[in-house]
C-alpha cells in the first residue's frame, strides 16, 4: 500500500546531506548503528559536543568516544511551521527540541511526542533514513 | 590610551531600500559608498582605509580599482554577520586613533530577494562560521535564523514570563517609525493584533517578529577626530565602543546560557569608555533581527535586569515619544535589512539633528548595537559635538 501511495504522490526532495568531517566521522558512524557518541578528553575527562579538535579545559587533542546514556532533560524547543528547505514541507509542523544530556552537553533533535515543558525527562534515539541518521527524542518512560 | 572621542563618523550614505532590486550587491555597495563619501565632503581618492562588510561583494582591491585610491593604507575584514558594521566602527576607530590612516570607508550591499538560492534558509549553510549548524542541525530541519533563534526566545518566555504582546510592542514601535521614513520598505500601519495574528514561522516567532529580506546598500566614513572638524557636518564622536562574543559561539544549542549574548560582555566596557550612563542615552538603534533580540539586548546592555526586558518595552517606551526611542528608522524589522549599517546611519542623522520626521528632540548621546552569527555582539556610544 505504501508503495502504491508513493507512485501517486509528488516526489519529496531529499533532506540536506550530513556534512561529515574527519573530526566527526566517529559520531556519524556510531549514529548509523543507533548509538549516540560524545567526545571525552583523554587527558582531563571533560565531555564536549559538538566535536572539536581541542579540549577547552586542558587543550589536549586526545579524545575517547564514549556512548551517551541517551537520557536528558528538555532545555528548550521550537515548533516549526514554515519549511526553509523543500524537503521539510511534508513534516510541517515539526518540533525541534534542545536537550540537556546527562553528560552535561546538549543535543538538538526532532521531538516525537506531545507538548513540551522545560525539565521534562526525554530519551534519544536514531531513525535510519536514506539521507543519514536522524536524532530524535521521545518522552522518558516513567520510572518508579 | 582609550578610543574615547578619538574618531568621528563623518559621512553616511544609503541607497533606496527595496525588494526586487535590479542592481547587484556590488553596485548597491558602491552607490552607498559614493553617497557616504560625498556626505563627508571627501573625494573618493581621500579614502585611505576600507572595511568591506561581509565577504559577499566588493573587496578592498575593488575600491582601489574603482575609486583610483592612490594609497590605501589600511583594510580589514570583520566577519561577524550583523555584528560586523558596529565591530567595524571599533576597528576603524582604532586604526585612525593610532594614526594608521585618516578616513575609513565601511560599506555593505546586498541583493537577496531575487533567487531562492539567496534566501536566509539557503545562505547560512555556505558560511564557515555555521559549520556546526550545517553538520548537525540543518539535516533535521534547523535551517534558518528564525528556527535557530526561536529556542532562545522560547526559554526566555518560559523562565521570565515574556509574552507575545511584548514582542508585538517591539514590532509595532518599529513599524510606527518606518511610517515616518520615506526610505522604508514597509509602508502599512501595524497593530498589536496584526502582530499576534501574523502567521507562525517558528514558535514563538511569527512573521512580524522576523526582520525583512530586502535589497540595498549602506555605508559610513570613520575619520580621525582631528581631521573631522574640517568636513561638512557637525562632528559625531565615537565615544565608547566594544565587542563581545558568547561562550560557544558556533551553536546556540551548546551555549551555557542560551539567553545571553556577546553584547553582555561588551556593554559595560562601552559605557565606561564613553563616560556616560544609561540615563544619558537619548536614542538607541538596536540590532533587531527578531523582536526578541531587541528585548534581550536591552537586558544585556543593562537598561533593565535580566528577564525584565518584556515589561521594559511595555507602554510605548521604545516609541518616538517614549522614554527610550529605539530604531527610529524602522530597523531591520520595518525599514530594511542591511546588516544594521542602517542603524549607524540613523544614529548619525539623529545626533546631527537631521533625522526628519523621526527626529528625537535634542538628541545628544545615542547608542547603536550589532548582533550577528548567532550571538556575536558590538556596541558603540556616540555623541554630537
Amino acid at each position: 500500500m505504501t508503495h502504491a501511495m508513493n507512485l501517486t504522490m509528488p516526489e519529496t526532495p531529499a533532506r540536506p546531506s550530513h556534512k561529515i568531517t574527519p573530526l566527526s566521522a566517529p559520531y556519524w558512524e556510531a549514529a548509523a548503528q543507533g548509538r549516540l557518541l560524545l567526545q571525552k578528553c583523554a587527558s582531563c575527562g571533560k565531555v564536549r559536543h559538538y566535536p572539536r579538535m581541542l579540549c577547552d579545559a586542558c587543550y589536549s587533542a586526545q579524545t575517547n568516544w564514549v556512548q551517551a546514556s541517551g537520557r536528558g532533560k528538555v532545555h528548550s524547543w521550537t515548533v516549526c511551521h514554515h519549511a526553509f528547505h523543500p524537503s521539510f514541507v511534508v513534516d510541517l509542523p515539526y518540533t525541534l527540541v534542545t536537550v540537556d544530556l546527562e553528560e552535561s552537553v546538549r543535543a538538538l533533535g526532532r521531538w516525537r511526542g506531545a507538548g513540551l515543558v522545560i525539565g521534562d525527562a526525554v530519551v534519544a534515539q536514531f531513525e535510519q533514513r536514506s539521507e543519514g541518521p536522524e536524532l530524535f527524542f521521545t518522552a522518558s518512560p516513567r520510572t518508579e | 590610551m582609550t578610543l574615547r572621542d578619538k574618531a568621528c563618523v563623518t559621512g553616511v550614505g544609503e541607497t533606496t531600500y527595496m525588494r526586487g532590486s535590479t542592481q547587484t550587491a556590488f553596485e548597491l555597495q558602491i552607490e552607498a559608498s559614493l553617497k557616504a563619501i560625498a556626505d563627508a565632503g571627501l573625494d573618493p581618492k581621500q579614502i585611505d582605509g576600507v572595511i568591506p562588510i561581509g565577504i559577499v561583494s566588493a573587496t578592498a582591491e575593488d575600491f582601489i580599482d574603482n575609486f583610483g585610491i592612490p594609497d590605501l593604507r589600511f583594510s580589514a575584514l570583520v566577519p561577524h554577520g550583523g555584528a560586523s558594521p558596529v565591530m567595524a566602527l571599533q576597528c576603524a576607530a582604532a586604526a585612525v586613533a593610532a594614526g594608521v590612516c585618516n578616513h575609513v570607508l565601511i560599506a555593505f550591499g546586498r541583493n537577496v530577494t531575487g533567487a531562492a538560492a539567496t534566501k536566509a534558509g539557503a545562505r547560512i549553510h555556505t558560511m564557515p562560521q555555521f559549520h556546526y549548524v550545517t553538520e548537525f542541525e540543518y539535516p533535521i530541519g534547523n535551517a534558518a535564523p528564525a528556527q535557530i533563534y526561536a529556542p532562545m526566545a522560547q526559554r526566555h518566555m518560559a523562565l521570565y514570563g515574556t509574552k507575545v504582546a511584548h514582542f508585538g510592542e517591539v514590532a509595532v514601535a518599529h513599524r510606527q517609525h518606518a511610517l515616518l521614513n520615506d526610505n522604508a520598505v514597509m509602508k502599512k500601519p501595524m497593530t498589536l493584533e496584526d502582530h499576534a495574528n501574523s502567521r507562525m514561522i517558528a514558535d514563538p516567532f511569527r512573521l512580524f517578529d522576523c526582520s525583512l529580506e530586502s535589497d540595498g546598500g549602506a555605508a559610513c566614513i570613520v575619520s580621525a577626530a582631528e581631521r573631522a572638524g574640517d568636513l561638512k557636518h557637525r562632528r559625531v564622536f565615537i565615544s565608547g565602543t566594544a565587542a563581545g562574543h558568547p561562550d560557544q559561539p558556533g551553536a546556540i544549542t551548546q551555549r551555557p546560557d542560551m539567553t545571553s549574548l556577546g553584547i553582555a560582555k561588551a556593554a559595560q566596557r562601552a559605557f565606561q569608555m564613553a563616560g556616560v550612563t544609561h540615563a544619558d542615552i537619548d536614542v538607541a538603534e538596536i540590532y533587531d533581527c527578531f523582536t526578541y533580540a531587541v528585548i534581550r539586548q536591552l537586558e544585556d546592555l543593562g537598561f533593565c535586569k535580566k528577564g525584565e526586558g518584556g515589561p521594559f518595552v511595555e507602554g510605548g517606551r521604545l516609541r518616538l515619544d517614549g522614554a527610550l526611542p529605539t530604531n527610529t528608522h524602522g530597523g531591520l524589522l520595518s525599514q530594511a535589512h542591511v546588516w544594521g549599517l542602517n542603524h549607524i546611519v540613523e544614529l548619525v542623522h539623529q545626533l546631527r539633528g537631521d533625522a526628519g520626521r523621526a527626529q528625537v528632540k535634542d538628541a545628544e548621546v545615542g547608542l547603536v548595537t550589532g548582533y550577528g552569527d548567532l550571538g556575536d555582539g558590538a556596541v558603540a556610544i556616540m555623541r554630537r559635538d
